[in-house]
C-alpha cells in the first residue's frame, strides 16, 4: 500500500460513515438552535416510521421514487455527466405515463377483457415514460456532445422549460372541459392498485399507503443498470468515457455517441418514477408531482456511490428520512417537514463536495498503524 | 395589445430585474474567477429570509440588509472552502447550498415565528422604500407623462444601488489591478500563481463579493419588493439569473441587457395571463420558459457563441 492509499473497505465504507455522521452532527445542531432536543428528534425522526407497518410502506413508496431518480443521476455520473435535470425529466416523464392510459386506455378495455387490457395499456405506459423521459435526457446530452454546451446548464434550463410545458399541457390539452382542478381525468385504464387493494383481493388487510408494485419496476431497474455498467460492452464503454475520455478515443470509443445513449438512459430512468408516481399512486396527471424527488436523486446517488446496491439503500434511507420527518412534524409543533431538506443538503455538501475532507487525516493514522 | 399598462409593465420591468442583476453580477464576480456559483438561489433566498427575519425584530431595514449580506457570506465561504481548498466538485457544492438554504429558511422561520415559514408582515418603517426625492412628487404626478416618470423615480434606494454596481463591476473587472488578476485567475490561474499571487486569495475575495450581492438581492426580495419572508420566494431568480449570466457572455453590461430583457418578460407573465399578437394567443408559460428557451439556442451555437471563463468550475491545484 502505498502512501496515501486506504484500504477498500475505509475508502467505500468507513469514509462514506464519516461524513453521514457529520451530516446528522450538524442537522443535529440545527435542532439545538431552534431549542429542542437534537437526541429526541432524531429518535422520533428514525423509529417512529419503523415502527407501524403504514410506517413500512410509507418508506418503500418513498424510496421506489428515490430509486429511479438516484439511477439517472448515478448512470449520468459513471459517464463523467451530472444529470441536474432529473427534476424535469420526472416530470415531462408523466405525459408518457398518462397519455396511453387516456387516449387507447379505453378502447383496449371495452375490446378485451380487463385482465388484458390493463397489463397491455400498462406496458404501454411503462415504454412511453421511458421513451419521453431519455427524450428530455438525450436532447441536453445532443447540445453537450455536438454543440458544446454544458450539460449541467442545459439541465437547469429545462428543468424550467419543463416546468412551463406541463403547466401548460395539464391545464390547456389534459384538464376535462369544464372542470376547475388542473389535472387530467381519472387514468382508470391503466391502473396500478396499491398495496392495501391488493391486500383486499387476496384477503389480506394492509395499512393505507401509495405502495404499489411499482417497487419491482424500480429494482429491475437498478438491477438492469448494474448488468448494463459491468456486464455489457456499452456499460463498459460508459465507464471508460468517464474515467478518462481522451484514452476511451484511443480505446476506438466515440464519446459523442456515449455521452448522449447515457443521457437517454439517465433521462428514461427519470421518467419511470412518473410510472411508478402517476399510475401507482395520484392516477391522475397533476402538476407537481415529482416535488423534489429528483434533487433527492443527487443525495441517493452520492450516498450510494452511484453502486445501484447502494442506490436502493440510500433510497430507503431518504425513504425513512422523509417518512420521519413527516412524523416528526406531527410529534414537535416546533420543527417543520423541511428538516429533511436540509438533512438532504447536508448529506450532498458532506457525501459530494466536501467528500475528500477526511482522507487526509485517516490517511495520515493509517499510515501510522502501518 | 393594451398600451395603457405599458408604463406599469415597464416600472415592474425594473423591480423584476433588480434581484436578477445582483444575483448576475454575483455569478460574475464568483465564475470570472473561476469558481462555478449554481448556489446563488439559494444565497438569495438564505438572504431574503434573514433580512425579513431581521427587520422584522429590530425594525430597520438596514440592519436586515447587513444581517443578509452576513448569512450570504457565510454561504458563500462554504462553497469557496468546498471549491477552492477541498477541490470539491463545485455543482455539487452549489446545489448543496440550495436545499440547506431553502430548508433552514423554513426550518427556523417555522420555529421563530409560528407561521409555516413565513415571516411577519413588515411595516414601512422595516422596509426599504421608494426614495422620496425633491420635487418627485410633481413628477409623478405630472399629466400624461407621470406614469412614465414612475418607471424611473419611483423605486427603493436598493434598485439605484443594483443599477449603480452595474458600471462599477464592469470598470472594477476591466480597469484595475485587482479586477485584471480576478479574470486572470478564472482563465488561467497557473500563469497568476506563477507570478507569486495567491490564487486562493483571489478566489475567496470574488466569492465574497458574490455573497455580498446576494445577500442585497436577497433583502431587495423580501424588503423592498415583498412585505415579508415566505417559503421559496426567489422562486428561481437565481437561476434565471444565471441564464441571464451565460445570455450575457459573463459581461457586466450585457448581463444589465439580459437582466432587464428577462425581467420584462417576468413583468409581462405577471401582468397578462398570455398576450394577443397578431391574431395568435401566446400562453403565459411562453414568457415564463423564453429565457431558458433563448439561453439553451445560444449556447447551443445557433446565434452567436457564449464563451465561459477557461478555468470556470475547475479547481486549481499546485502541483501539476
Amino acid at each position: 500500500m502505498q502512501r496515501g492509499e486506504l484500504p477498500t473497505w475505509v475508502d467505500v465504507g468507513l469514509i462514506p460513515l464519516i461524513n453521514l455522521t457529520i451530516a446528522f452532527i450538524v442537522a443535529g445542531l440545527v435542532v439545538l438552535i431552534i431549542g429542542e432536543n437534537p437526541f429526541q428528534a432524531i429518535w422520533i425522526l428514525l423509529s417512529t416510521p419503523l415502527s407501524s407497518l403504514s410506517g413500512w410502506f410509507n418508506i418503500i413508496y418513498y424510496a421506489t421514487n428515490f430509486i429511479f431518480t438516484g439511477l439517472c443521476v448515478a448512470v449520468a455520473f459513471h459517464a463523467g455527466l451530472f444529470n441536474i435535470g432529473g427534476e424535469g425529466q420526472a416530470y415531462i416523464g408523466g405525459l408518457g405515463a398518462a397519455t396511453p392510459g387516456l387516449l387507447i386506455g379505453g378502447v383496449l378495455a371495452s375490446a378485451l377483457p380487463f385482465w388484458v387490457s390493463q397489463p397491455i395499456t400498462l406496458l404501454l405506459c411503462l415504454i412511453a415514460s421511458f421513451a419521453i423521459g431519455a427524450l428530455w435526457g438525450w436532447f441536453p446530452g445532443y447540445l453537450q456532445a455536438k454543440r458544446g454546451s454544458h450539460i449541467v446548464i442545459t439541465t437547469i434550463m429545462l428543468n424550467y422549460i419543463t416546468s412551463s410545458v406541463m403547466v401548460y399541457m395539464i391545464n390547456m390539452v389534459f384538464r376535462p372541459v369544464g372542470k376547475m382542478a388542473v389535472e387530467s381525468r381519472a387514468i382508470d385504464d391503466a391502473y396500478i392498485m396499491n398495496a392495501r387493494e391488493i391486500g383486499r383481493v387476496i384477503g389480506l388487510k394492509l395499512p393505507a399507503s401509495p405502495l404499489n408494485p411499482g417497487l419491482f419496476v424500480a429494482l429491475a431497474a437498478a438491477w438492469g443498470v448494474w448488468y448494463l455498467l459491468w456486464r455489457t460492452k456499452l456499460g463498459y464503454e460508459i465507464r471508460a468515457v468517464g474515467a478518462n475520455m481522451d484514452a476511451s478515443i484511443y480505446a476506438g470509443i466515440n464519446p459523442s455517441r456515449i455521452i448522449m445513449i447515457t443521457m437517454a438512459i439517465s433521462g428514461g430512468l427519470a421518467g419511470l418514477m412518473a410510472f411508478h408516481e402517476v399510475l401507482g399512486a395520484q392516477h391522475r396527471l397533476v402538476l407537481e408531482y415529482v416535488q423534489g424527488a429528483g434533487f433527492v436523486g443527487i443525495a441517493v446517488a452520492l450516498m450510494g456511490r452511484s453502486h445501484p446496491l447502494g442506490i436502493v439503500l440510500a433510497a430507503l434511507l431518504f425513504g425513512l428520512l422523509y417518512q420521519g420527518g413527516t412524523e416528526l412534524s406531527f410529534a414537535n409543533q416546533n420543527i417543520n417537514r423541511d428538516m429533511v431538506v436540509v438533512i438532504q443538503g447536508l448529506v450532498i455538501l458532506f457525501m459530494g463536495a466536501l467528500e475528500q475532507t477526511f482522507r487526509p487525516y485517516l490517511a495520515a493514522v493509517f499510515a501510522k498503524v502501518e | 395589445m393594451d398600451f395603457s399598462i405599458l408604463p406599469e409593465i415597464l416600472s415592474s420591468t425594473i423591480r423584476m430585474s433588480v434581484p436578477l442583476i445582483l444575483a448576475c453580477l454575483a455569478g460574475l464576480w464568483s465564475e470570472r474567477s473561476g469558481v462555478v456559483d449554481i448556489g446563488l438561489e439559494g444565497k438569495m433566498l438564505a438572504g431574503a429570509f434573514v433580512a425579513a427575519s431581521a427587520a422584522a425584530t429590530f425594525h430597520s431595514p438596514w440592519i436586515g440588509l447587513a444581517l443578509a449580506i452576513a448569512v450570504s457570506i457565510a454561504f458563500s465561504l462554504i462553497h469557496g472552502y468546498a471549491a477552492i481548498n477541498q477541490r470539491g466538485n463545485q455543482v455539487v457544492s452549489g446545489v448543496a447550498i440550495n436545499m440547506l438554504a431553502a430548508g433552514l429558511a423554513v426550518v427556523i422561520g417555522h420555529s421563530w415565528f409560528k407561521q409555516g415559514g413565513r415571516t411577519p408582515q413588515l411595516d414601512d418603517a422595516s422596509r426599504f422604500l421608494a426614495i422620496d426625492f425633491p420635487g418627485k412628487d410633481a413628477l409623478v404626478n405630472m399629466e400624461g407623462l407621470g406614469p412614465y416618470m414612475r418607471i424611473l423615480f419611483d423605486h427603493s434606494i436598493l434598485t439605484y444601488a443594483a443599477l449603480a454596481l452595474v458600471p462599477l463591476s464592469a470598470w472594477t473587472l476591466a480597469k484595475t489591478r485587482f479586477g485584471l488578476r480576478l479574470r486572470a485567475v478564472g482563465e488561467n490561474p497557473q500563469a497568476v500563481d506563477t507570478a507569486g499571487i495567491s490564487v486562493a486569495k483571489l478566489r475567496y475575495q470574488a466569492v465574497i463579493i458574490a455573497g455580498v450581492l446576494c445577500g442585497i438581492a436577497g433583502a431587495y426580495l423580501s424588503t423592498a419588493l415583498q412585505t415579508s419572508f415566505v417559503r421559496d420566494m426567489s422562486g428561481g431568480r437565481g437561476f434565471l439569473a444565471l441564464t441571464a449570466l451565460i445570455f450575457a457572455n459573463w459581461r457586466a453590461w450585457p448581463a444589465l441587457w439580459a437582466c432587464l430583457l428577462f425581467g420584462f418578460l417576468q413583468a409581462v407573465a405577471n401582468f397578462m395571463q398570455g398576450a394577443h399578437f397578431m391574431g395568435i394567443d401566446i400562453p403565459v408559460q411562453v414568457f415564463n420558459s423564453l429565457p431558458y428557451v433563448m439561453t439553451i439556442v445560444l449556447l447551443a451555437g445557433f446565434i452567436g457563441k457564449s464563451v465561459p471563463p477557461k478555468a470556470d468550475g475547475v479547481p486549481y491545484t499546485k502541483d501539476r
